[in-house]
């Protein structure tokens, strides 16, 4: 049945259609204004499911699509979805606010822009709340096709279409990737439906096909939230407007891959692998996005790599919090806490780096860079713009009091925590975990102050670009404000969204650990005693302090990692080489020519038919029903030798019709002696008339040999000529010595005089059996007859060869 | 007779082949009427040869020559009459606009530049 629930994820797409006649008819108003009203009603809507989820309730509406393929739509509503789908329609109404006020209703075509937007998030809404994963698979793909169109939105700048391919290029290989994995748990369980399949997930533990399934997935995550190495498509997407940036590339396109890890989690993560795999890939990206981060001089390149060092620190989580599944009680399981740190930063990084995105889209709305090396000083003049780039880059940093600092300390604590877990040599190799994790988050506390100092701090450049810089106007501020102070009430105040958000989304994570009623319970506390964490945090703001003062010191580091080494120069080469190797592969055997084509015929044609001849044993001769050869086969076997010959070697096209024409006329004495007189007829006429046509082309073409050369004889094309020859004698050979059945032609001589009423068998076959064939034979000639006269009539004129 | 047959056919195969692979445009259509002759003499040699008289009820004969590849066979000279009547047809014109007989100058512009 179509419920509520189906129209509110479709919702977006209907809104899209009715964009562009909005858009003409309503010139005057915003465009975003209307779409405004579609995710500010759907929040509103899935605001009322918040009660349902935090009493442990799920719901699920079936739709049918293709029951018979086991396609269905079905709508599924748990803590996980609905923590997704209030992040998408509520950042994605503050997106939308702030739209209006960045994009120009004169300059820009909004009416592309706000259908690519409305597209993508109907999309994203069907891939957080579909049950069926070829559903879910069907929304991922069209997030990744509006995203390339949200990226290429300027299209006719020539950065922004690099960084649209690329970003489909990679996520869309990850997605088929996906694509396959899915398949691979269907063929496991018999079932698309999550639900279904995480209900028989202990059966299918031990399948040959668990691994492939998973890492292929596990693929798909990781493309489309940039994880290392794929995490190069990210900083090329910030061509986009900053809008789509904020959105898409920060809150949620990219945690769709995060969103897919912890859907599935359930059905995977009782493997040691699936720890090993999404913990790892999580820090080693933690470190690479934090540590690219500090070099960059673009404002949106150094949220971009923040945002992938981000991610992947969500993903670490997500994979230490699997561990949780190898203690059976949810007492004292010290894991779980990774999965409430994961829950509670995804919320987190969604509100601050939505707002850091708005702010940078402000500073270069304002300023007309987004270069940090000509920015400065712009603390006085934007003092708003200011703060929220202050209280997002500290809570990005980690730093008290703001949320990012308690989502850090659960972080640290869980990345501690798995040092202490007896499994899988994680005594050796788990120690580089709070390692990493602690150096990450010191470069992420340098790229945090670089962007608010750099920024705002110290003098004006004098090259700055514009004259009279100003604050921004409100409507401008209101989103980043919205968001800001979201992140200063989620410092304060963390445990409003423990039971409502929270634990339900940890429910549908590690279902497994809940018996009965029970329910997750989650206490986010600001204060932790002196701890370990806190020793680091306190680590991480000293050193990373007396780093960001001596930046200028130690910066040369990063030119000891040459450029010609990094990934993005590795993804152009492959791409180049990919095309290059096409080109010279196609244009090595497509030469052009026609007889090259003809001799790899010939070729593959002989070895096909003598392989299968010989394999399979069909080769037989048998002697016995033989007919006599006379004297007169013989004499006229030696003289159709000599004719063929004659115009094999000959050096006139006379010579060679000649020898065609005796060719034909011995053939038709052939038939002679074979006993078909209809035959021998048809062919002597029909050998007289071609080899008149012949003499009558040739005496319009030119000598074979035109300018003295001789024909000469050509040894490789003999070799395929004889194989050929050769095979089909073999197989003419094999056909009469093994007759499997008698032919029908006993019907022929009976019936032919009793029921067509005439006596010549091949006439009356001809135009009585099968007199289909004749039809058609006849039309064959009509067809020839016109086509010769077409050619000979049409006359091209004044129309060059291209 | 019948390996005698099967071996004429091969060799006109041969002929054919060798003829269609060369780069003068008179030798290829040519190739390709040995090959039809070497095809139809194929069709014939398959069915049996000199297995009774000659198709014609009238004869009162007691076995008969099987009529059905003789049949196919007219059909197939037909066909390859027509093809190769156009065939040639073709070629002719190809030299007048082209200027010559030599597929190697008759390829199309070079897409790949």
């Amino acid at each position: 049945m179509f419920t509520a629930l189906h129209f509110a994820i479709i919702m977006p797409f209907i809104a899209a259609i009715l964009v562009p006649f909005l858009y003409k008819q309503f010139a005057r108003i915003h465009t975003g204004w209307f779409v405004l009203i579609v995710p500010v009603l759907l929040f509103i809507y899935f605001i009322q499911y918040i009660p349902l989820t935090a009493n442990g309730q799920t719901v699920t509406s079936v739709f049918n699509w293709v029951p018979s393929l086991n396609l269905n739509f079905i709508a599924y509503v748990d803590g996980l979805g609905l923590l997704f789908a209030l992040l998408i329609t509520g950042i994605g109404s503050l997106v939308v606010l702030y739209s209006i006020y960045y994009l120009s209703k004169e300059k820009e075509a909004l009416n592309n822009f706000y259908v690519f937007l409305l597209m993508f998030m109907g999309a994203m809404l069907g891939v957080v709340l579909s049950d069926n994963l070829i559903v879910l698979y069907t929304f991922w793909e069209i997030t990744s096709l509006s995203s390339f169109l949200l990226i290429s939105y300027w299209y006719e700048r020539e950065q922004s279409r690099y960084g649209a391919l690329k970003s489909l290029l990679i996520t869309v290989i990850g997605g088929f990737a996906m694509l396959v994995g899915f398949v691979l748990v269907y063929k496991m369980t018999g079932t698309f439906s999550i639900q279904e399949i995480v209900a028989s997930a202990e059966t299918i533990t031990g399948h040959p096909l668990f691994l492939p399934a998973m890492l292929l997935i596990l693929l798909g995550a990781f493309t489309k939230s940039a994880q290392f190495p794929f995490h190069i498509w990210l900083p090329d997407a910030m061509e986009a407007p900053t809008p789509v940036s904020a959105y898409l590339h920060s809150a949620t396109m990219v945690k769709a891959g995060i969103y897919l890890v912890a859907r599935l989690s359930p059905i995977f993560a009782v493997k040691g692998e699936w720890l090993w795999l999404v913990a790892g890939f999580g820090i080693v990206t933690l470190f690479w996005g934090s540590f690219t981060a500090v070099r960059q001089t673009d404002l949106k390149g150094i949220l971009a790599y923040s945002t992938i060092s981000q991610l992947g620190m969500i993903l670490s989580m997500l994979g230490v919090g699997a561990a949780a599944l190898h203690f059976d009680s949810i007492d004292n399981n010290l894991y779980i806490g990774a999965t409430t740190a994961a829950l509670f930063h995804l919320i987190n990084h969604a509100t601050f780096k939505g707002s850091l995105f708005m702010m940078v889209g402000i500073v270069d709305h304002e300023t007309g860079t987004r270069d940090i090396r000509y920015l400065g000083g712009l603390m006085t003049i934007m003092p708003i713009t200011f703060t929220v780039a202050v209280i997002g880059s500290f809570s990005m940093a980690g730093l008290p009091p703001f949320n990012g600092f308690l989502s850090k300390e659960m972080f640290f604590t869980s990345m501690v925590q798995i040092t202490n877990l007896g499994m899988f040599n994680i005594e050796t190799f788990g120690v580089l975990f709070p390692v990493i994790a602690w150096i990450a988050s010191v470069f992420t506390f340098i790229y945090s102050m670089i962007i608010v100092f750099k920024t705002f701090a110290g003098n004006m450049h004098p090259g700055l670009v514009r004259a009279n810089i100003h604050e921004a106007p409100l409507g401008m501020l209101i989103s980043p404000i919205v968001l800001i102070s979201l992140v200063v009430i989620f410092g304060f105040f963390p445990n409003i969204l423990a039971h409502s958000i929270i634990e339900p989304a940890m429910a549908s994570i590690l279902p497994s650990l809940l018996g009965g009623n029970e329910q997750f319970y989650v206490n986010i506390r600001f204060w932790h005693g002196f701890s370990t964490e806190l020793y680091m945090t306190i680590g991480v703001v000293v050193i990373g302090l007396l780093l960001f003062m001596s930046l200028r010191k130690w910066a040369g580091i990063y030119r000891l990692f040459p450029e010609s080494l990094s990934f993005n120069r590795l993804y152009d080469q492959l791409l180049v080489t990919t095309e290059n190797v096409s080109t010279i592969l196609t244009s090595w055997y497509m030469k052009g020519s026609v007889r090259q084509y003809l001799m790899y015929i010939m070729v593959f044609f002989t070895l096909i038919l003598t392989v299968v001849l010989f394999g399979k044993g069909a080769f037989t001769v048998n002697t016995t029903n033989l007919a006599p050869i006379s004297i007169y086969e013989a004499v006229l076997a030696a003289s159709l030798v000599i004719a063929a010959l004659l115009t094999m070697f000959a050096s006139t096209r006379l010579k060679a019709v000649i020898g065609l024409g005796a060719t034909g006329y011995i053939v038709s004495l052939f038939f002679v002696i074979f006993r078909a007189p209809d035959l021998a007829l048809t062919q002597l006429t029909i050998e007289t008339v071609s080899v008149a046509l012949f003499l009558l082309c040739f005496y319009h073409l030119p000598e074979i040999t035109k300018g003295a050369k001789k024909v000469r004889f050509q040894p490789g094309n003999f070799i395929i000529s004889l194989a050929v020859g050769v095979t089909i004698t073999l197989i003419a050979i094999s056909a009469s010595s093994s007759k499997l059945f008698d032919s029908i032609s006993s019907f022929f001589s009976e019936a032919s005089h009793d029921l067509a009423g005439g006596d010549n068998m091949v006439n009356v076959i001809l135009v009585d059996f099968r007199g289909f064939d004749t039809l058609f034979e006849i039309l064959v000639l009509g067809i020839a007859a016109m086509g010769i006269y077409t050619m000979i009539r049409l006359r091209i004129t004044g129309r060059n060869r291209p | 007779m019948e390996i005698l047959m099967s071996i004429i056919a091969g060799f006109l195969f041969m002929v054919g082949t060798y003829l269609v692979l060369s780069k003068n445009m008179i030798r290829i259509i040519i190739g390709t009427g040995f090959i039809s002759h070497g095809s139809h003499l194929l069709l014939l040699t398959m069915a049996g040869l000199k297995t009774g008289a000659p198709p014609l009820l009238g004869l009162q004969a007691s076995t008969y020559t099987d009529p059905l590849p003789q049949a196919l066979i007219l059909t197939a000279i037909v066909i390859s009459f027509g093809v190769t009547a156009f065939f040639l047809v073709l070629g002719y014109k190809a030299y007048k606009v082209t200027g010559t007989d030599n597929t190697d100058g008759l390829r199309g512009p070079d897409l790949h530049d």
